[in-house]
């Protein structure tokens, strides 16, 4: 690997990112902070809701923020650079194989993810509080769950971004993402399907699903959630398959 | 000069060490590149092509197959202009995609100077700039940004990027947009930045697809004057048109392409001298006849008398003008009318329309 040119292409997205930063911060945090205030704050507050939701709620919204911004970082940029700018093509005549192209933008939605899940906890903190309580135990673990939450994000998004067409992209929102974030155990943990024994079992397809419930794992831990080795495996296997997914797409794009 | 040695030191410059094989010397060099689509070509990588009837029961699933090249042999000796001549569809942008990387080639072999392209994709890539067809810069940078990440791409050294960045700009009279971005630049500016941005690393190979298309005369111009000063640092440059007047005045050596094969190959001067007469007199009748076409071939200096449907010939001649008259005379003694006669000098255009029988226009 060429690591001059590996980094110029993380430095380009870097300065990209940061021309960005007003929209991109806005288009991170407005729908999960409001999604905190209504129903962590209005919705407990009224009395709607137990207390105990607030800090069942927040490893929800943080698994939701990391996943939207991982794949809006790496998946909108490739959509539209393939089929309609074109400007991915001076990257991928840099002297370097295509393959680290693909990796450089993973390695840049994952950073992405990780910045807006990590910001995602103190905001919330302020607007939930008093009454949120969050036992992190285990920092390694933590570390170890949100890195992969990251990476199934970022994978995601090189995977979907290099499968839909740009007339798709609405499709793929609605298709895709809304169903995996109401089914992903984001809003509920997975004990509340107990009730519903088919949902329960159809669910653990999901990705999201795993990595809810691991932040649940590891930040809420005083509440019920999937068995911790299950949660790593999967969380493990699905960046895996959507990497190497991603890239096969992404090299069928670059080459024709 | 620099040498290339291995894969970490990036490198730019003439080829390396190992000159073992003659074909090394060369700047550019494929044998029998062969593609063939199995859906419809990238818009960059011809428009056209043409299409084969796949026979056999097994091809009856699949799609339309397109084969874009049929066998393309080039031989670029390293410093020249050259050019890929031919019309829309006949095989130059995949020619050009499978040199660059961007292409696989169904079958042959592509080499740049002593790298095979698809086997030390790196190596090929650090001796290449690239011009596309269709615009391709970063949306999200300005014009000086789209420069100097590009020479950080290639490893260039911060100080030296800001200064190849400052003269290209400057060449390319870009100096004043230079910290715009550049998706508000027109269309002559796009153009001009993608080839400063392909020179950026100053490569010893210089591809670019129909460069001038869209420009204004005067900014073509400032391109050829730009190309031939690039040429006369001592580097290669591959480039493709349909427009003759380029290829002839700009291009040192020339390929003419049409249906994915090579149909004439060398310098402009040599491939015009080479169509039988040179002159090219397209004439029409009311309705001619064989004894008029045998009269035809006779008079001094006509080499080859092509019939074109019952009322056109086309007569290849040493000279032009002088004919006209022992042409509407032989056509009168035939009692034939003469309804029109169009004289054209020794072209490329007529070398195209003698090798396929169809204008580069068309």
């Amino acid at each position: 690997m060429n690591r001059k040119a590996f980094l110029a292409l993380l430095a380009r997205d870097a300065h990209v990112a940061r021309r960005n930063l007003g929209p991109l911060i806005l288009q991170t945090f407005l729908q999960p902070l409001l999604f905190v205030f209504i129903f962590g704050r209005v919705m407990v507050g009224s009395g709607y809701m137990p207390a105990a939701y607030k800090s069942l709620l927040l490893p929800g919204i943080m698994a939701i923020s990391m996943v939207f911004t991982g794949v809006w970082a790496v998946a909108m940029p490739l959509i539209g650079e393939f089929q309609f700018t074109h400007e991915i093509e001076d990257r991928l005549l840099a002297p370097i194989d295509i393959s680290w192209v693909a990796i450089e933008k993973v390695v840049a939605g994952l950073i992405q993810a990780l910045v807006a899940g990590l910001t995602v906890i103190p905001l919330a903190w302020i607007i939930l509080r008093p009454g949120l309580e969050l036992h992190v135990a285990n920092p390694l673990l933590f570390a170890t769950i949100t890195l992969l939450v990251a990476g199934f994000s970022a994978c995601g998004g090189l995977a979907l971004g290099c499968s839909v067409d740009q007339q798709h992209i609405g499709l793929m929102f609605s298709m895709v993402m809304t169903p995996m974030i109401f089914f992903g155990c984001t809003y509920y943990p997975w004990s509340a399907l107990s009730k519903f024994p088919i949902l329960e079992k159809i669910v653990l397809i999901n990705p999201l699903v795993y990595a809810s419930e691991g932040l649940r794992a590891t930040l809420v831990p005083q509440f019920p959630h999937l068995w911790l080795p299950l949660i790593l495996v999967a969380l493990t296997t699905f960046d895996i398959l959507l990497l190497v997914l991603g890239l096969r797409q992404f090299r069928n794009k670059a080459v024709s | 000069m620099y040498t290339f040695d291995s894969e970490s030191s990036l490198a730019i410059g003439a080829w390396g060490a190992s000159w073992e094989l003659s074909h090394m010397d060369l700047a550019i060099r494929t044998r029998d590149l062969r593609k063939i689509y199995n859906s419809p070509p990238p818009a960059a990588a011809g428009r056209t092509g043409f299409f084969t009837q796949s026979g056999g029961k097994k091809s009856r699933d699949q799609k339309q197959q397109i084969t874009a090249l049929d066998g393309i042999n080039l031989d670029v000796a390293p410093g020249q202009i050259f050019g890929l001549l031919g019309p829309n569809g006949a095989g130059k942008s995949t020619t050009v995609g499978i040199l660059t990387t961007r292409v696989r080639p169904t079958s042959g072999t592509a080499w740049i100077g002593p790298h095979d392209v698809w086997r030390e994709q790196i190596a090929a890539k650090l001796q290449i700039g690239v011009v596309a067809q269709r615009p391709n810069l970063d949306f999200s940078l300005t014009a000086r940004e789209i420069l100097l990440f590009h020479g950080a791409y290639f490893g260039l050294s911060s100080h030296e990027r800001a200064e190849r960045a400052n003269a290209l700009l400057r060449r390319f009279k870009l100096t004043d947009r230079a910290d715009q971005l550049v998706r508000g630049f027109s269309g002559g500016m796009m153009q001009r930045m993608s080839i400063a941005r392909a020179m950026m690393h100053d490569p010893q190979v210089l591809f670019l697809d129909e460069p001038s298309v869209g420009l204004d005369p005067q900014t073509r111009l400032l391109l050829w004057e730009i190309i031939r000063e690039y040429n006369q640092k001592g580097r290669t440059i591959l480039l493709t048109t349909h427009n003759m007047e380029e290829a002839d005045t700009l291009c040192q050596q020339l390929a003419i392409i049409d249906h994915g094969r090579i149909i004439a190959q060398g310098m402009p001067a040599e491939l015009k001298a080479s169509i039988p007469g040179g002159y090219l007199l397209r004439l029409r009748f009311g309705h001619h006849s064989a004894p008029l076409l045998e009269r035809l071939a006779t008079l001094a200096g006509v080499t080859e008398v092509r019939p074109d449907g019952d009322s056109a010939a086309d007569l290849y001649a040493s000279r032009g003008g002088s004919l006209i008259a022992e042409i509407a005379n032989a056509a009168a003694a035939l009692s034939v009318d003469l309804s029109d006669v169009h004289i054209s000098e020794p072209s490329l255009e007529n070398l195209f329309l003698h090798h396929t029988g169809r204008s580069l226009r068309e």
